[in-house]
């Protein structure tokens, strides 16, 4: 792996819970994000995948420090941006965007497509002149619209191209990271493609890295290169693509990649189906998180906590008791 | 590409007006809000060109005419001084919607203010709400009596007392909308692009909350012209013998028996302004409410 744009080392966020009249106390917290490192070199595409409520999501704002973490490092460049002031975090902003899942949510209605594209550079210093409007056309034409597209309102376009306005907006200031938050979740699947396919052309073209966050398998596959396993604000696993999808080494992610339904599947297939939900992320399980769902649980997973450890050659890094580590592998 | 692109744009750019703003349409369309919105409108005229509808001046008293019913010499008939009531009421217009009008105005600037600053910075938020629980707590009227009392009786007093009242009731429905707009992810997005807090309040959240705060200040006009008469009527409006809706109400009260119309008629007028806000602010809220999906107002 090249040298990483982005690290993140033991990335933790606890969302207190208070309670109590006038004098509030905490009185719990959900712990949405706890303790996770990873790293991301230049160019590459890390697919975050994982359950509604594991932290997908809570990780990407992290990154971004849209969400303040409660412990941790966050290197971009080398350089921790955890606790920066605004002032000194502003020059830092221009180098990562983000994506957003819902194309409804994520533009503006009040302004027209060119004021939401041209913000970013507005922001940075930029006066909204010619200079900026061409900027705006260029970003459209790049996204596949149009340059009559500029002076329409969002509730204009299709989701698709909202979507498409958002990407143009990521783009603006020439970021090297994007954090991609369910880019397609809410799309069309036949326009869930073309945007794949997009943000799959602008990497080649700006050499942007990708944090793609989502739980459609499928997709993730398409577009990373690595893949990371999160589950109750952990990651599991972590492996190059190939490996992951080939061999995976974790339960849980065993249990994922089975529940993907196959075209014309011959023969006998078989299919892991976890019993019971997630459990709360408030209380969540003692040892290792999934025991209560693992299907193959011992007694040591009730008790100790796993790490993540290289498990087989090409960093493949699983988080599991019951998978020998790669070092007991090469003497075994 | 881009020719033939250009060239479809010429005829998307000859999109008509209606077609551009489709609020506006759906609001020519409802017939609550197009009733209310001339009879206000008439309303306005009336007391924007007060002195151009009548010549008559509304304190000039004539005893020999007192107590003339509506109807022949005397549009609206005269009062118990032989005041011309057509001209005291289209006078008394003014000085309600003046009234009207400064009460809005104060509670836009301070109740988006209020709103907002709690709604977006939540640490201002508890101390903020405890102060407008408390005034929410009095009986508007009673209110609005006790600062007019304490300010002196003059119209500027009666539009801050009024504007006191309702101001917080104003900023509970701006740091509402504030509350749901500064989760939206636009909103997020701009402080990924390092947006300052003043630039996502002005640009991105207070547009967008805008809605229920126009349809909030129709409603506050309407009582603010109704709540003024009422001080005017306790003797703690403008002070007589100006002419307000009020102080004719509180006036004719003693010849109700004999001379219904000197009390009826302001009443009338009252009645009338209300009704065309009410109308009017019910069709704003039809077509602009909040809860329609944002994206299509």
């Amino acid at each position: 792996m090249t040298a990483p744009l982005l690290e993140v080392r033991n990335l933790t966020k606890h969302f207190p819970i208070f309670e109590g009249f006038i004098v509030p106390r905490q009185v719990g917290a959900v712990r949405a994000v706890d303790d996770i490192s990873f790293a991301i070199g230049a160019g590459e595409t890390l697919g975050l995948v994982g359950e509604s409520g594991c932290g997908k999501t809570t990780t990407g704002r992290l990154v971004l420090r849209l969400i303040e973490p409660s412990k941790g490092r966050i290197l971009i460049n080398g350089q921790d941006i955890v606790g920066l002031p605004p002032a000194e975090m502003r020059p830092l902003r221009r180098e990562m965007q983000i994506i957003f899942q819902d194309p409804y949510g994520s533009l503006n209605p009040r302004l027209t497509v060119e004021e939401i594209v041209a913000e970013p550079m507005v922001i940075h210093g930029e006066r909204f002149g010619p200079t900026v409007k061409k900027r705006v056309v260029e970003l459209l034409n790049l996204v596949g619209l149009a340059s009559f597209h500029a002076e329409r309102y969002p509730h204009e376009f299709s989701g698709g191209q909202r979507q498409r306005i958002g990407i143009a907006r990521a783009l603006a200031l020439n970021p090297k990271l994007i954090v991609c938050d369910e880019p397609v979740s809410a799309l069309d699947v036949s326009i869930q493609a073309q945007v794949v396919n997009l943000l799959q052309d602008l990497q080649a073209e700006f050499k942007l890295t990708y944090l793609f966050i989502s739980h459609d398998l499928g997709v993730v596959r398409h577009i990373s290169d690595r893949v990371a396993v999160m589950y109750l604000g952990k990651i599991v696993e972590i492996a190059p693509k190939r490996q992951l999808y080939a061999a995976p080494k974790h339960p849980y992610t065993q249990a994922l990649l089975s529940a993907i339904p196959v075209p014309k599947a011959r023969g006998r297939r078989e299919r892991i189906v976890l019993k019971g939900d997630v459990p709360s992320p408030i209380n969540p399980p003692t040892g290792c998180r999934f025991h209560t769902r693992c299907p193959i649980a011992q007694d040591v997973c009730r008790k100790v906590e796993p790490p993540l450890v290289p498990v087989a050659a090409g960093e493949h890094m699983t988080a599991c008791h019951l998978v020998p580590p790669e070092s007991a592998q090469a003497v075994a | 590409m881009t020719t033939a692109v250009d060239a479809a744009a010429v005829a998307v750019r000859k999109r008509t007006f209606l077609q551009r703003y489709p609020v506006v349409r759906r609001l020519i369309r409802h017939k609550a809000f197009v009733v209310g919105a001339a009879l206000f409108a008439i309303i306005v005229f009336v007391a924007v060109f007060a002195d151009w509808i009548t010549t008559a001046d509304p304190n000039r008293m004539a005893i020999r005419f007192r107590f003339r019913p509506p109807g022949g010499e005397f549009l609206f008939g005269t009062d118990n001084l032989g005041r011309s009531i057509y001209a005291r009421i289209v006078h008394g217009a003014r000085l309600s919607l003046a009234i009207g009008l400064a009460v809005v105005v104060m509670n836009a600037v301070f109740g988006v203010a209020l709103g907002a600053a709690s709604g977006y910075f939540r640490r201002l938020d508890n101390v903020l709400m405890r102060v407008t629980d408390a005034l929410m707590a009095f009986p508007p009227i009673l209110l609005a009596l006790g600062i007019a009392a304490a300010l002196g009786p003059s119209s500027m007093t009666a539009a801050i007392a009024l504007a006191a009242v309702y101001i917080p009731r104003t900023a509970r429905i701006v740091r509402a909308s504030v509350l749901v707009v500064r989760e939206m992810e636009f909103v997020q997005a701009a402080l990924a692009m390092g947006a300052s807090n003043w630039r996502i309040l002005r640009k991105h959240v207070l547009p967008n909350c805008m809605a229920p705060l126009i349809v909030q200040l129709t409603f506050v006009f309407a009582f603010a012209v109704v709540t003024e008469a009422t001080l005017s009527f306790l003797g703690l409006g403008s002070p007589p013998p100006t002419p307000t809706w009020g102080n004719m109400i509180a006036e004719g009260r003693q010849y109700i028996r004999d001379a219904a119309w000197i009390t009826l008629i302001p009443g009338l007028a009252l009645a009338t302004t209300v009704l065309s806000l009410n109308l009017l602010g019910d069709g704003l809220r039809d077509v602009l409410d909040p809860r329609l999906k944002i994206s299509q107002d």
